[in-house]
């Protein structure tokens, strides 16, 4: 058993001037003869006119059966009117996309059926080529670049070169800067939500997703929870989606034995009624499904789990920081309203996120 | 001298414009350079076909939805048909959406094609691939084409992900958003490139045109792009073949393509659509109806995105808890930044995959002939083990899905994954190997001894055996006929050194190709033919007897 | 051929038809003066004293072993004193109770009383202490507003039943169940009663004609079959992904097989 690859030069055929080491492949003098290609073997259409006469009826019967579905699709477009009813829609749809589908499946079967039975299907071999020049063309090859070589300087040049590296390098720089207005500079627009419009004398109301109806400390009973956007913002608000995406506030009642709340955030909540950013701090996600006898938010995209009863921490999932929470208490009506806004940036984390920053309490 | 002009021809309206291309395109030449050009025939090289015509599909379904969809994010009250949603605050994409769904005849059938047609492209693109990788048809000289070949399946990713978010539905907004929420976690410009993605602050109103003119320009051109690089590699590289009777590395055997190509392959466009219409004409896709226009508020459950991006879905399910760290005053979201990097790590050992294969076996030769998985049995172990870890970081996107309909709690649901994440592609990893390893050996055993033809025969002596049937030369030769390699040593250099990079090879080496069963050899074929012959003899004398 | 006299009329075949729509007229007519004599008997408050005592002795053989002998509740199921007569007539109307212990949520399970026994016990029940009533057929007609029903199911409701309510999972086993088989009856109580680990939505949070939106957005979700054919469940991409994988590439791969393969 000898290692060269002797396997591609013997064979006797234009193939190659040229052998490649074959690496670590084991290559046999004692392989196994090829036979050479298997006979043709006939078919039933070769042999026999009838079932050639068959074959060609069966091609052309498919062909016809997709004239008459493309057809009944025309058909179908006009004959299947479509209305405020959605059933209409639905035959519309069906019909029109049954005859397409006769259409296509017709000529598609048909031409393969045709190839298949009626076109020789003797194999036939082609011979390669190795992928690389032969020596002639690669020599003549590397003289045309030697001699684009000398006749430019490229490589004798080398201020040319170099300066040309430079120059190659920085053009394209204006044309990334330029996109540079495809957005502003982010700056606090994280570290602050609608929230912080709120002030001593006119705080903010916690009021009713979607229509804003304000609630009172007695409408949430216990076991209830509300999905919550800021008084004053309404759907025709230009930026209603954006102020949307980080002010969006769950609102639950606990028994306050449940609650664990941390000394700092004592005066957070009222009566057992807490409020929390509905913003999953994993990647954004609206915390939307609260577990009434758990005491558990679970957001649905990634199933992060917070714990309602312990600040809000995360119990399972992706999510790390628990819930930012909206500091509450009631006005004068009995109405539920923000102390301020949020004490830290709601929704995802990002590297510089723990800055210090001015303070966003309520201002006088 | 005097030139003749040439006169009429009467040979026809088709001769006629034959000469007139010809003399101005030079068609003639590339008839006869391709038009018998030789295809190989095997159901598992119509995959990449599959994908093809789906991006065929999508161009022309694509077109006719470009022609209603209005990609802008102005606000406007829904008056359409839809019931449910009528006075309903939305974006103008979302209301553009239901009307082509509703008000437009045939446009909620060119929607389905639409989308059906995407998810059909990279099912058919991965699963291509996947034909490739397990035969082997990556080696030289198509590594470059594998490159190319990734490279479109990643468009096709991309493709899909900005084609299903332009509706702005509820769904596919929450992925928007997830995305956000990713970009914003990466270190130092996390916000400013989401202000820049997004035009500013999420969601904006400049993103869906964004994602429009990526999604019908840029995309689908280099698409188109990469689609020209990869088709021509294949004419020139030709086409691989399995191996087999008069089939070798310097020949390739099949049909050509005049007639017979053009009419199967040209037949399978039409069935590959019609396949897609039929999906499309029965089985709802995306229904944005039920959704509702984009609120960061409301959210549905089962909330995952199309089955591509899955297992990227997965993976930010699997991290587990606390992965986010503070680095002094800034916080490093490993949650996020782990997943993006297993997500991206695993494809780039998808894409240099070849590059290593051929770092290991030092095979410089060109390879046409296909290896059959079971004969490469490392590589197959190998794919294997990929496979499985794609699908379950991609059965991980489903975990509440699953968890509700088999009613498993969610929670048990998730930790087996994760822990199946590791050891289940370790599991199928060491299975598929030995599973190889032990089909070769049949090979062999077929090859030497024959199949097992079910006639028991008692001879003279009293011995009873199974009578077996030799296979004929052209079936035998598809069992014998395959690249067979060594584990090598490490080998000092010219400077007397045992490199790091060599020992690394050689450890490598034995890992692929310690387990070898090589190919039968003539002499041993030889031999077990005489013996076959003797037996047959004996047989025959108890058979008259 | 018959001569017209009295045996004549009735060999006619104008006969055959007059008896068929007066059959037709009879039977209708009984049935809608039945079902609205059961509706008037399906009270939202103003239960008799035959129903309490009925409710009473039922209560005793089926729910007293859990509940305790006073509805004061055991270690194995809570009090029910206060839960209202919407609350027992959800829980016992759609098979839930009587409850097997095991698991982490009461499961759908084949009804086991009549409704004119549920509506005993819930009168027992609600006679314990005032507590949400069962709402009247007013109040779950789907006649209100589709859209306001959808917006607002889409804000309170998907995130656990999924956008087209198809249903949804919660942690540890829990599950929020698919709504499409669901009457608006049902779906009031238990907006109303916050079944489990369902949130209450009591009448400040979800007006009584906001839950009537709601039920006529659900109802009008099971009216409507998709328009673009089979809807898969409505579980979204994961099962258009498998279909695609499993049913297309499978057709497409047979078909391929078919192809290549050489005629015989």
């Amino acid at each position: 058993m000898s290692e060269t690859s002797k396997d591609l030069a013997t064979v006797t055929s234009p193939y190659s001037d040229h052998e490649y080491p074959a690496g670590l492949a084991t290559v046999s003098d004692d392989k196994v003869a090829d036979p050479g290609i298997e006979p043709h073997r006939v078919r039933m259409t070769d042999k026999s006119k009838k079932h050639e006469k068959a074959a060609v009826r069966q091609v052309a019967a498919l062909f016809f059966l997709s004239m008459f579905g493309s057809a009944f699709a025309l058909y179908a477009y006009f004959a299947f009117p479509i209305d405020a009813n959605l059933d209409t829609v639905r035959n519309n749809t069906l019909f029109l996309g049954a005859g397409i589908t006769l259409g296509l499946f017709g000529i598609g079967i048909g031409a393969v059926h045709w190839a298949k039975t009626l076109m020789p299907d003797s194999e036939v071999s082609e011979e390669r080529h190795l992928t690389r020049g032969s020596e002639a063309k690669r020599a003549a090859a590397v003289e045309i670049l030697a001699l684009a070589n000398k006749e430019s300087g490229f490589t004798r040049r080398k201020l040319i070169r170099r300066s040309l590296y430079g120059a190659l390098a920085l053009f394209p720089l204006p044309g990334i800067i330029i996109f540079g207005d495809l957005g502003p500079n982010p700056a606090n627009s994280l570290r602050h939500t609608f929230w912080a419009n709120g002030t001593k004398n006119k705080p903010l109301r916690l009021t009713k997703d979607p229509d804003g109806a304000p609630i009172k400390a007695s409408d949430v009973t216990s076991g209830s929870v509300y999905h919550v956007i800021p008084e004053g913002l309404t759907e025709d608000n230009p930026r209603y989606l954006e102020e949307k995406s980080k002010a969006a506030v769950l609102l639950v009642r606990v028994d306050p034995k449940d609650l664990n709340e941390a000394a700092d955030r004592k005066g957070w909540s009222y009566d057992g009624i807490v409020a929390y950013s509905k913003i999953c701090t994993h990647v954004g996600c609206p915390v939307a499904l609260y577990e009434q006898e758990t005491h558990h938010l679970l957001c649905p995209c990634h199933q992060s789990t917070f714990d309602l009863n312990n600040g809000c921490k995360v119990i399972f999932g992706p999510a790390t920081r628990p819930l930012p929470q909206l500091p509450i208490t009631v006005d004068k009506g009995g109405y539920l309203i923000a102390q301020s806004d949020f004490h830290e940036p709601v929704g995802p984390s990002f590297w510089d996120r723990s800055a210090k920053t001015n303070s966003n309490g309520i201002e006088g | 001298m005097t030139t003749t002009a040439p006169s009429r021809q009467k040979n026809g309206f088709l001769a006629g414009t034959a000469n007139y291309v010809d003399e101005r395109v030079g068609v003639a030449g590339i008839l006869k350079e391709f038009g018998r050009k030789i295809f190989p025939d095997h159901w598992s090289f119509m995959l990449g076909e599959v994908a093809l015509y789906s991006f065929l599909v999508l161009l022309l379904s694509g077109t006719f939805l470009t022609f209603f969809f209005q990609p802008a994010m102005t606000v406007v009250h829904y008056d359409g048909v839809y019931a449910p949603l009528k006075g309903a605050q939305m974006s103008v994409a979302y209301a553009s959406s239901l009307d082509i769904t509703f008000q437009v005849r045939g446009g909620l059938l060119m929607r389905q094609v639409h989308h059906w047609s995407a998810l059909l492209f990279v099912a058919a693109a991965g699963l291509h691939m996947l034909r490739v990788f397990f035969t082997g048809a990556f080696r030289k000289p198509r590594e470059l084409n594998w490159v190319v070949g990734f490279v479109l399946f990643v468009l096709g990713m991309a493709a899909g992900f900005t084609g299903y978010s332009l509706p702005d539905d509820l769904l596919s907004g929450n992925g928007l958003r997830i995305i956000d929420g990713m970009i914003k976690g990466v270190p130092f410009i996390g916000p400013w490139i989401s202000s820049l993605l997004f035009g500013g602050e999420f969601p904006g109103e400049n993103i869906v045109a964004r994602l429009y003119s990526l999604h019908i320009m840029l995309i689908p051109a280099l698409i188109l792009v990469f689609l020209a690089l990869h088709l021509f590699m294949l004419v020139i590289h030709k086409h691989t073949h399995y191996s087999g009777a008069g089939r070798k590395d310097t020949n390739v055997v099949g049909y050509p393509l005049m007639p017979v190509y053009v009419a199967k392959a040209g037949g399978f466009f039409f069935i590959v659509f019609g396949v897609i219409m039929l999906l499309a004409t029965f089985f709802t896709i995306n229904p944005i109806w039920n959704y509702g226009g984009y609120d960061p508020s409301p959210v549905s459950a089962g909330t995952q995105p199309d089955w591509y991006i899955g297992f990227l879905d997965g993976l930010l399910r699997l991290a587990p808890t606390g992965l986010e760290v503070m680095v002094g005053d800034n916080t490093l979201s490993m949650n996020i930044l782990w997943p993006m990097i297993i997500g991206v790590g695993f494809l780039v050992v998808v894409a240099i995959y070849p590059f290593i294969e051929n770092w290991v076996t030092g095979d410089k030769r060109e390879h046409h002939v296909l290896d059959r998985p079971r004969n490469a049995p490392t590589r197959t172990a190998i794919g294997a083990a990929g496979v499985t870890m794609y699908a379950v970081m991609w059965a991980a996107a489903s975990t509440d899905l699953i968890a509700t309909n088999f009613r498993m709690s969610l929670n048990q649901v998730l930790q087996t994954m994760q822990i199946s994440l590791i050891v289940l592609p370790i599991a199928a990893f060491v299975i598929t190997k030995r599973v190889a390893l032990s089909l070769q050996r049949k090979d062999r055993e077929i090859v030497l001894h024959g199949r097992e033809s079910g006639r028991i025969v008692r001879l003279p002596h009293g011995e009873y055996i199974e009578v077996h049937e030799q296979l004929d030369e052209f079936d035998r030769y598809k069992l014998v006929d395959f690249k067979d390699y060594k584990p090598t040593l490490a080998r000092p250099n010219a400077a007397g050194k045992i490199t790091v990079g060599a020992r690394i090879r050689s450890g490598l080496s034995k890992f692929y190709f310690e387990d070898r069963i090589a190919p039968v050899t003539q002499t041993e074929l030889n031999e077990a033919i005489h013996h076959a012959h003797e037996l047959q003899t004996e047989v025959q004398k108890a058979i008259e007897n | 051929m018959a001569k017209r006299n009295v045996s004549g009329l009735r060999r006619s075949p104008l006969a055959a038809k007059i008896v068929i729509v007066a059959a037709l007229l009879t039977v209708g007519g009984t049935y809608s003066a039945v079902t609205s004599a059961l509706a008037t008997q399906s009270p939202t408050g103003g239960y008799t004293q035959d129903q309490k005592d009925l409710g009473h002795k039922l209560f005793l053989a089926n729910c007293a072993s859990c509940h305790g002998k006073n509805a004061e509740g055991t270690k194995n199921a809570p009090s029910l004193i206060g839960v209202g007569a919407a609350s027992v007539d959800f829980q016992v109307s759609t098979g839930r109770m009587p409850g097997a212990a095991s698991g982490p949520q009461l499961q759908v399970k084949p009804v086991q009383f009549t409704q004119s026994q549920i509506d005993a016990l819930s009168a027992y029940v609600s006679s314990l202490a005032p507590g949400p009533a069962v709402p009247d057929a007013s109040m779950t007609a789907a006649n209100g507003d589709v859209n306001k029903g959808g917006q607002l199911f889409r804000i309170n409701c998907a995130m656990c039943h999924n956008a087209a309510g198809a249903g949804g999972a919660l942690t540890e086993g829990k599950y929020a169940p698919n709504l499409m088989h669901s009457s608006g009856k049902t779906i009031y109580e238990a907006m109303v009663v916050g079944p489990q680990n369902m949130p209450v939505f009591n009448d400040a949070n979800i007006t009584p004609a906001e839950k009537k939106d709601i039920i006529t957005y659900l109802t009008y979700l099971q009216d409507h079959q998709s328009a673009g054919g089979n809807d898969l469940g409505n579980l979204g991409p994961v099962v258009e992904g498998l279909l695609i994988w499993l049913g297309a590439l499978g057709l497409i791969i047979a078909i391929t097989v078919w192809l290549a393969a050489k005629s015989n």
